[in-house]
């Protein structure tokens, strides 16, 4: 009896610490309720749907940059680079070869991941500084050559007559874009899973382990270089489906897909929503369209402004006692 | 038992350093440095300030490349293997200043560098913990090394001396069978110091140890043998009697070390 009595104990100190381990990767309710409302508005909003449409966009986007930047922590000014590709790949392969979404998104992603494996080497060594402008270099580099590519790309006209093709067969895209709308979320959800399991994985430990101190990473084992490139590579890859999401369920692509404002905004968001846990992007990515959208129709010439207020509120006071109003004039602890 | 308590002759040489020089510009910061450390050796590194201790470390886990001079690993050479393929080999060190993982706790930690030692590290489609040894491992390491009570917070708001313990712990989630250990009690407070020490003296017995230190009572009540480094060269290497009485180290060292370190 005695003897059995350490055993026991132990296995249970052992699920003890195995719960507490798997408890970030288990989904939770709230998080359902979230997908579910994202499915239901365009139904119960048609009139918005266009708006909804693009906020699951630049949501996709603002989480693959937030596996770069908020898992990795490698800051990038330039994630444009991806978005703009994924998005003259689909807007192109529709044009050209095949107007079918799935296969412009799937071939988007796979061109995006190659460009993102060749990038990486840029991102291999250097400082924050340097990085930052290493990949604003390189999306600068992308926008240049589409706009002299205008054969190709429409130069500073946009790529026009785009025409998709229904989704799966089945949807045809409609003017209200509620279609588009779940075809974008439907595509954002399905990435977004992809990407939570692999933050919650041994591999995003690693990638965290770099981030919080990259000399203790080498020196556990981890092959620092071969997952910069790894994580790289996916980001770039999700970060063209949601390029490609754009150019397809828009029906166009311009120059501004590729510029440096949208590489800033994504940042932004990034950095209104907290980096490092995904849902950042998709709060950030609300957030900032709302106020973008509700600002503008006040004061369409100085709405970014507000936004820059925000900012500056939001990094002096802090994301936790901003949003808990409660807690501003109790004494600080 | 006793089969395995041979000698300290009869053992393998598991890491083994020859004629190192490293050059930096006109500084030779490592002069013909050489060094055996034997399987199960608790092997220490002395030497004052400057000595060049942390550039041998350096070049010995790969961080700096000997302009001259080859390293071996249990038989093989290693002399310009990237430093995380030598962890992978069974070479790991610890820091002098503590480098942790600080938005994770010792559970997650432990859990990374155990996961990576047991090649899922590429996996991403499981949980980290999914794996029943995962968990068995850091609970034997996390009882080890006194850190089950803090086992769930998060690194960067624990006491210095368990992170400091947490520092040694990771290197032994890599279950190493060379360990280099850079000052272990460096700044560790009187009151957290003897959960250290006695960590310290606890370490299995299969690893082989090389311990660089400046406190001397740990030195002394570790090693079984000793290295003295002074300005980048081999003084002398013996059992600690023989290098508490030479004349030689009393002159350049230990004089000067009551000093340094009072």
């Amino acid at each position: 009896m005695m003897a059995m009595a350490p055993d026991s104990l132990r296995t249970s100190v052992q699920s003890t610490l195995q719960s507490s381990l798997l408890q970030p990767s288990k989904p939770k309710i709230w998080e359902l309720l979230i997908w579910i409302a994202a499915f239901v508005l365009p139904w119960l909003l048609p009139q918005k749907a266009l708006m909804i449409n693009e906020i699951a966009i630049v949501a996709l986007f603002a989480m693959s940059l937030d596996l770069v930047l908020g898992y990795t922590g490698i800051v990038s000014l330039g994630h444009a680079a991806f978005f703009g590709f994924g998005a003259y790949s689909a807007a192109l392969f529709a044009k050209w070869v095949l107007p079918d979404p799935l296969l412009g998104l799937a071939l988007a992603m796979v061109l995006c991941a190659v460009l993102g494996a060749i990038a990486s080497v840029t991102i291999w060594r250097g400082t924050d500084l340097t990085r930052l402008m290493v990949t604003l270099g390189t999306a600068l580099i992308l926008l240049e050559l589409a706009n002299k590519f205008d054969g190709l790309t429409g130069g500073t006209d946009g790529l026009q007559g785009v025409l998709m093709g229904p989704v799966l067969g089945h949807f045809d895209f409609d003017l209200m874009g509620q279609v588009a709308a779940w075809y974008s979320i439907s595509v954002a959800l399905v990435l977004f899973l992809f990407m939570r399991r692999l933050v919650n994985s041994p591999f995003g430990a690693t990638l965290k382990a770099i981030r919080d101190n990259r000399l203790r990473a080498m020196a556990i084992g981890i092959s620092v270089n071969s997952r910069l490139t790894l994580v790289y590579t996916v980001a770039a890859a999700v970060a063209g489906a949601a390029g490609a999401l754009l150019s397809q369920t828009t029906g166009f692509a311009s120059l501004d897909v590729l510029a440096f404002d949208r590489s800033a905004d994504v940042m932004l968001m990034l950095v209104i929503g907290g980096v490092g846990w995904l849902y950042g992007g998709i709060l950030g990515a609300i957030v900032f369209k709302l106020l973008q959208d509700s600002l503008s129709a006040i004061t369409p010439q100085y709405w970014m402004f507000w936004i820059g207020l925000i900012l500056v509120l939001l990094t002096l006071v802090g994301r936790e006692r901003l949003f808990k109003p409660w807690t501003w004039f109790g004494a600080r602890s | 038992m006793n089969l395995d308590n041979h000698p300290i002759d009869n053992n393998p040489t598991v890491l083994s350093a020859q004629n190192l020089v490293m050059k930096f510009g006109g500084i030779t910061a490592t002069n013909n440095v050489s060094l055996d450390l034997k399987k199960g050796a608790r092997h220490a590194l002395i030497g004052p300030n400057g000595a060049g201790k942390t550039t041998l470390i350096n070049q010995l886990t790969g961080v700096l490349t000997p302009t001259s001079g080859r390293i071996a690993l249990l038989g093989q050479d290693i002399t310009d293997l990237a430093p995380h393929l030598r962890v992978r080999r069974g070479l790991v060190r610890t820091f002098q200043i503590n480098q942790l993982f600080d938005s994770m706790t010792p559970l997650q930690t432990l859990a990374l560098v155990v996961s990576q030692h047991l090649g899922l590290g590429s996996k991403w489609w499981q949980p980290l913990g999914q794996h029943a040894e995962v968990a068995a491992r850091c609970e034997a390491l996390l009882s080890q090394f006194h850190l089950t009570d803090v086992a769930n917070t998060p690194t960067r708001v624990m006491a210095y001396g368990k992170r400091r313990l947490l520092e040694i712990a990771i290197a032994l989630a890599c279950e190493p069978k060379v360990l280099l250990l850079d000052e272990p009690v460096a700044g560790v407070p009187a009151g957290e110091r003897d959960e250290l020490l006695n960590t310290v003296g606890a370490l299995p017995e299969d690893v082989s140890v090389l311990l660089i230190e400046h406190d001397m009572d740990l030195v002394f009540s570790f090693a079984t043998r000793m290295t003295v480094l002074v300005n980048g060269t081999l003084l002398t290497e013996g059992s600690p009697e023989e290098i508490a009485n030479d004349p030689q180290v009393k002159a350049v060292y230990l004089g000067h070390g009551e000093n340094a370190h009072g």
